[in-house]
């Protein structure tokens, strides 16, 4: 009997050890690690900018949630998935980081998300753009914020479908990312009774696109589709440009194009042309106003996904205080129970894949005429419900779904 | 239509050109660093950045002074030529007769801070820079639409090329040039400033980059990474053609143009890798390189 009793007060030792454990905030502060490409061609998409958004979060908390303290990491992955991993690694391990924000590059963000998983830590991926993200390469561990590649090539090859390009040519980026777009994008067109009728895969990154473009100008189709970003894009785009592909009767079509590519090729080379976004700083007067705090301390316009770092933190940071707990999956159930509305999103909604479901923008880049100043780059042409532009539950590999 | 090997010969045709093009670019990088190599035997690995700092002083010359692409043609090598001189004056000369390791690292890291440099002061997207009216457009050459640049780039690139060969194959300065690499020494004596060969070799390989610079600034994103990509490549150009080897350079660098433009059409996956492989064979068969001595 008394066996027996000594053997429940334990028990109930344990349970309340465990549940104190779950309620608490780790080392009495919140460790945030910001990893992201800080020097190479992803810097202006996420980098130092993304890192101020960061900052901007944490000061919006005044640097602490109740009483706790919030401490920054952050550092470069080179866009190396071994840089990556041992980063994160090493914070996890030895500062003991609650929480990897940032994250760009599909191959470095895979390699953290198994580090991640296996510590029950949580990231939040804010630049990333694959779609196996939330499908194939699932966990309880990370959430996806802006937009993935389904949601981008969705929203501009359906658009493009509509006015009547039948035939398409896709040049992919060969890594991980351009072959997801790749493939995402195909199932669209195919879909929608469109046809890929050629494809090309370079290399990450190249430097010159001329001999690609010239195999799309001589692949008969109607629709040449970029599904490669940053640099490449921009150098692709510039090409086509200069060889004439519009003039010759084909249209193009950038699956991932950002605010500062646009910025960087000027209008004259890219007007008119259409692309999907999870953001755009120039749409409300929520959005405007939080771009212009940021402009005043980076001297650029945020881009979507240095808006979604401040997003996603905001909303983490509301749910550890909400909770006061730092544990990935307390923190996580939180995330996923309160919509999100803030200047990035309005009643956006993480759902159990980590995919946060939220409105995306179809949008077309600004004549030379129409722009009014320096970042006045876009016309939002239609809202494309959150529902239509991501890919359903129903067709999810995820193994936290159960289809 | 001809086909071969399952490709239309007009886009066969078509890859060629573009490839030469590609090769041009080649021809005039890897010409600079034979030229240096040659005389000062330095592997020089500021070379990338030194084309970048060429398309820069391009771009920058033209919003802050509105000088056009014309002048700047002559602008731009001049400055960087000028720079490329107090480098060699100011820090590489303090290494003259050290291991070619000594050289390498020198300017590896001066790459490394000047492109740092940039990526502080303008990002990493880098600019466009406008077109220069007369070179817009381009012509039908009925197997392929050829922009006017481009086509212009070509005859450009071979002019500077054919020049700078010339005058180190053909003239009394380009001899006093070879000899100094000969023996340095015995060059002096007879009374040649050995010392301002040097400095203007150097000179001169910076202001070819510059100038391939220049040529890449309208058709290629103006940005501080635009020299890294390519001198990897380059670098394998020279080990082909043969360290130090004139000749060598050009020839290879536009037959490097032309085996990539080919790999982009049959296998574009390997593109980034053909150059490399190249080299890997002719360093197997003929480690001197295709036009080098073999001692």
């Amino acid at each position: 009997m008394k066996g027996l009793r000594k053997a429940i007060g334990l028990i109930v030792a344990a349970g309340l050890l465990s549940s104190t454990a779950q309620a608490a905030i780790s080392d009495d502060e919140i460790r945030i690690g910001y990893l992201a490409d800080m020097s190479g061609t992803y810097r202006d998409l996420s980098g130092p900018g993304g890192l101020e958004a960061l900052k901007m979060a944490v000061e919006d908390f005044g640097g602490q949630v109740n009483g706790k303290k919030i401490v920054l990491f952050n550092a470069d992955d080179l866009n190396k998935p071994d840089v990556g991993a041992n980063t994160v690694r090493q914070w996890i391990d030895e500062k003991n980081v609650d929480v990897v924000t940032g994250l760009v590059a599909t191959s470095v963000v895979m390699a953290v998300n198994k580090i991640v998983e296996q510590e029950n830590k949580l990231a939040l991926i804010s630049g990333s753009a694959s779609s196996a993200l939330t499908n194939e390469f699932c966990s309880p561990n990370h959430i996806h914020w802006v937009y993935d590649t389904y949601a981008l090539s969705n929203g501009t090859a359906h658009a493009v479908l509509q006015e009547g390009g039948k035939d398409w040519f896709i040049l992919a980026a060969d890594y991980a990312f351009g072959h997801a777009l790749e493939a995402d994008l195909t199932k669209v067109i195919e879909a929608e009774g469109g046809k890929v009728v050629g494809k090309v895969r370079h290399p990450f990154p190249s430097n010159d696109f001329s001999s690609y473009i010239l195999q799309a100008q001589g692949s008969g189709a109607e629709v040449v589709a970029l599904a490669n970003a940053g640099a490449d894009m921009v150098n692709a785009l510039q090409t086509a440009s200069q060889f004439g592909l519009s003039q010759s009767g084909q249209k193009l079509a950038g699956m991932v194009v950002f605010l500062n590519d646009v910025h960087s090729m000027g209008l004259e080379v890219t007007q008119g042309l259409m692309l999907t976004t999870g953001w755009y700083w120039d749409m409300n007067d929520e959005t405007r106003e939080w771009a212009q705090r940021y402009h005043k301390r980076v001297g650029r316009m945020p881009t979507m996904a240095q808006a979604g770092v401040y997003s996603s933190t905001i909303h983490y940071l509301n749910a550890v205080k909400a909770t006061d707990s730092d544990d990935s999956q307390v923190v996580r159930s939180k995330m996923i129970e309160t919509p999100i509305n803030d200047m990035f999103a309005k009643n956006g909604k993480i759902r159990e894949d980590g995919r946060m479901v939220h409105d995306m923008y179809l949008a077309q880049v600004k004549t030379p005429a129409e722009s009014k100043s320096e970042w006045d780059l876009y016309n939002i042409l239609r809202t494309i419900p959150g529902e239509q532009a991501y890919r359903s539950l129903a067709d999810s590999q995820c193994k936290l779904i159960k289809n | 239509m001809t086909i071969l090997f399952g490709v239309p010969l007009s886009v066969l045709l078509g890859q060629l050109l573009l490839g030469l093009i590609n090769g041009a670019f080649y021809a005039l990088l890897s010409l600079g660093l034979a030229i240096i190599f040659g005389l000062l035997r330095i592997i020089n690995f500021a070379h990338g950045a030194l084309y970048m700092l060429g398309a820069f002083v391009t771009l920058l010359s033209l919003q802050y002074l509105g000088v056009n692409y014309w002048f700047a043609l002559f602008l731009a090598p001049l400055t960087v030529g000028l720079i490329g001189m107090l480098i060699e004056k100011y820090l590489l000369r303090r290494i003259t007769g050290e291991d070619h390791l000594y050289g390498l690292l020198l300017t590896f890291g001066l790459a490394l801070i000047i492109e740092g440099l940039f990526v502080k002061l303008f990002g990493v997207s880098g600019s466009s820079y406008p077109m220069p009216d007369a070179l817009k457009g381009g012509f039908n050459l009925g197997f392929m639409f050829l922009p006017k640049y481009r086509a212009w780039v070509i005859v450009a690139a071979l002019i500077v090329c054919f020049v700078t060969w010339y005058m180190i194959e053909r003239t009394r300065l380009g001899s006093y040039l070879r000899a100094g690499t000969e023996n340095p020494k015995l060059m002096q004596a007879f009374g040649i400033n050995v010392p301002l060969l040097i400095t203007l070799t150097y000179g001169y390989g910076a202001a070819l980059a510059a100038f391939a610079g220049v040529l890449a600034a309208p058709i290629y994103p103006v940005s501080p990474g635009m020299g890294a990509n390519l001198l990897i490549v380059v670098f394998a150009v020279v080990v082909i053609g043969g360290m130090g080897s004139i000749m060598g350079a050009i020839v290879t660098g536009l037959l490097m143009g032309l085996i990539e433009g080919l790999t982009k059409v049959f296998y574009p996956e390997a593109a980034n890798t053909v150059v490399f492989l190249v080299m890997v064979l002719v360093l197997l068969v003929r480690p001197a390189g295709l036009f080098g001595k073999e001692t």
